[in-house]
């Protein structure tokens, strides 16, 4: 009796709620708290206070992870890092070769579109993020990045990495903010096919190595090795950012076929990513949705402003300048 | 009295604390399917052992810290996690007298129901996708109760 003094129940009766009053108490505030989380957003400031508190909980529980890379990153042996380093050289080359096409390439293009002047690139600038928190369950497909509000971070913003399109970001917090990926069963990329141009949408499929496309009927004309673009459509990746490749159409008995693409970004091996901020007023510019205020498809993933914060002034940001006239990239 | 309870509220915050970040612990896919609900767990422990301290109160904030890391909708794991915590309350006195192995299969049921109150809360809330991996931290819940009740009494300070 004595071990379970200061939890006797029926002693201390008549101190206090009944069981049964606090449950429905409790039970009811849990019930308001998802009608209002649900339904048009009402939460959105709570959220991004609660996920304030969250983030220090989350850095201390990933540091054993983070300290382990980072040993690894410092015992690497002299010989490693001179054939990354050669490596590296390499396609730093390769890609600089490159670039100097696409400034021709630009250039080309403006022509042919009778534009007097090359359009800047849609990419306005970006900002590296590290991933703090990696959840990729059977259920969910995010992560954690260590970019928030302070940093100009706004919900529904893209993210990348270097080889293609990884997600977008669907709650930011002061410091945090949470990045849905391409692969969550409940993320849809528009997608374009490269090759034919035809439209339709990736979704996730809960594994980070493929992406189906339902809506394509049996007899669309997609082989495996296809690249996927975005498409432009809604409102939150620009035009032409690769995505994924087709790696397996399946047809069945009952003229039924399966599409399947592996997303081009390593989805499976992230330490960072890119957030991407896109110029408004260039043509292949996501269309914005002025109020955020659509109610069509998942309203968690509807353009809305972040919460009003006195934006800290943004850090100078490396920019993409292709072809941009100088003396006008001041923000 | 009172000064028992303050003390007993130390140890279950302690606790909960620490079971929040196994709850939370980025672990590889395989590892986290198998991951049992370590907060839960513990919640039903002081629910069975000290319901004054904690209670349905407890029970609430803790599915509320799981829906802040873990959840789609706000409220999600902690309208189930009140709900199994009200029924584990009420039947405390019965459940402290039941020999290990049967706590186990309480348990069991416990975090069935509370899986199939997220699951349900999941299907209406429009997040439709299911796994049938979701159910297996059911057993692994089940599996480790005798430990971590062991484990809880002795932070508890009961011998």
């Amino acid at each position: 009796m004595a071990a379970y003094g200061a939890g006797n129940y029926r002693a201390s009766q008549g101190r206090g709620p009944a069981p049964g009053f606090s449950f429905f108490l409790y039970a009811l505030l849990a019930i308001v708290l998802m009608a209002l989380d649900r339904r048009g957003g009402y939460l959105v400031q709570v959220r991004y206070y609660l996920s304030a508190a969250a983030y220090p909980l989350q850095l201390a529980v990933s540091s054993p992870a983070q300290a382990w890379h980072w040993t690894q990153d410092s015992l690497i042996a002299r010989e490693t890092l001179e054939t990354q380093n050669a490596e590296l050289l390499k396609q730093n080359r390769d890609l600089s070769m490159k670039l100097m096409r696409l400034d021709a390439l630009t250039r080309e293009n403006a022509e042919l579109r009778g534009l007097r002047q090359t359009l800047p690139a849609v990419a306005d600038h970006w900002m590296p993020a590290e991933v703090v928190d990696v959840e990729l369950s059977n259920l969910r497909q995010r992560l954690l990045i260590n970019r928030g509000a302070h940093n100009g971070v706004f919900r529904g913003q893209a993210v990348m990495d270097n080889y293609g399109l990884l997600g977008q970001t669907i709650r930011v917090g002061p410091w945090s903010s949470e990045v849905i990926l391409i692969s969550d069963p409940e993320h849809a990329v528009p997608v374009e096919i490269a090759r034919t141009g035809v439209h339709t949408t990736a979704t996730g499929t809960s594994d980070p190595d493929s992406l189906i496309l339902p809506d394509l009927p049996a007899n669309a004309d997609v082989k495996p090795g296809d690249l996927l673009l975005t498409s432009g459509l809604g409102g939150v990746f620009p035009q032409g950012y690769p995505v994924a490749r087709i790696a397996e159409v399946r047809h069945d008995a009952a003229q039924t076929a399966q599409f399947r693409a592996t997303p081009l970004a390593h989805l499976n091996a992230l330490h960072e990513v890119t957030l991407v901020w896109f110029d408004d007023t260039h043509p292949a510019a996501p269309t914005r949705l002025k109020d955020g205020s659509s109610t069509t498809g998942n309203p968690a993933l509807q353009k809305q402003p972040s919460p009003p914060l006195e934006l800290l002034p943004l850090p100078t940001l490396p920019r993409l300048t292709a072809g941009r006239p100088a003396g006008q990239d001041h923000q | 009295m009172i000064e028992r309870i303050r003390d007993s509220f130390g140890r279950l915050l302690l606790t909960v604390v620490v079971a929040l970040v196994l709850s939370v612990l980025p672990l590889p896919t395989w590892l986290s399917a198998v991951r049992p609900a370590f907060l839960v767990i513990t919640v039903l422990y002081w629910s069975i052992a000290a319901p004054r301290v904690g209670g349905i109160g407890l029970g609430f904030f803790s599915g509320l810290s799981l829906d802040v890391f873990r959840g789609a909708v706000l409220g999600e794991h902690a309208l189930a996690l009140t709900a199994i915590t009200y029924v584990v309350v009420r039947e405390h006195q019965k459940i402290r007298l039941k020999p290990s192995f049967q706590q186990a299969l309480i348990m069991l049921g416990a975090l069935v129901a509370y899986e199939f109150i997220l699951f349900a809360i999941d299907g209406w809330t429009g997040h439709p996708m299911t796994s049938p991996l979701r159910w297996i931290h059911t057993l692994t819940g089940a599996l480790i109760w005798p430990v971590a009740s062991a484990v809880l009494d002795r932070v508890r300070g009961t011998r």
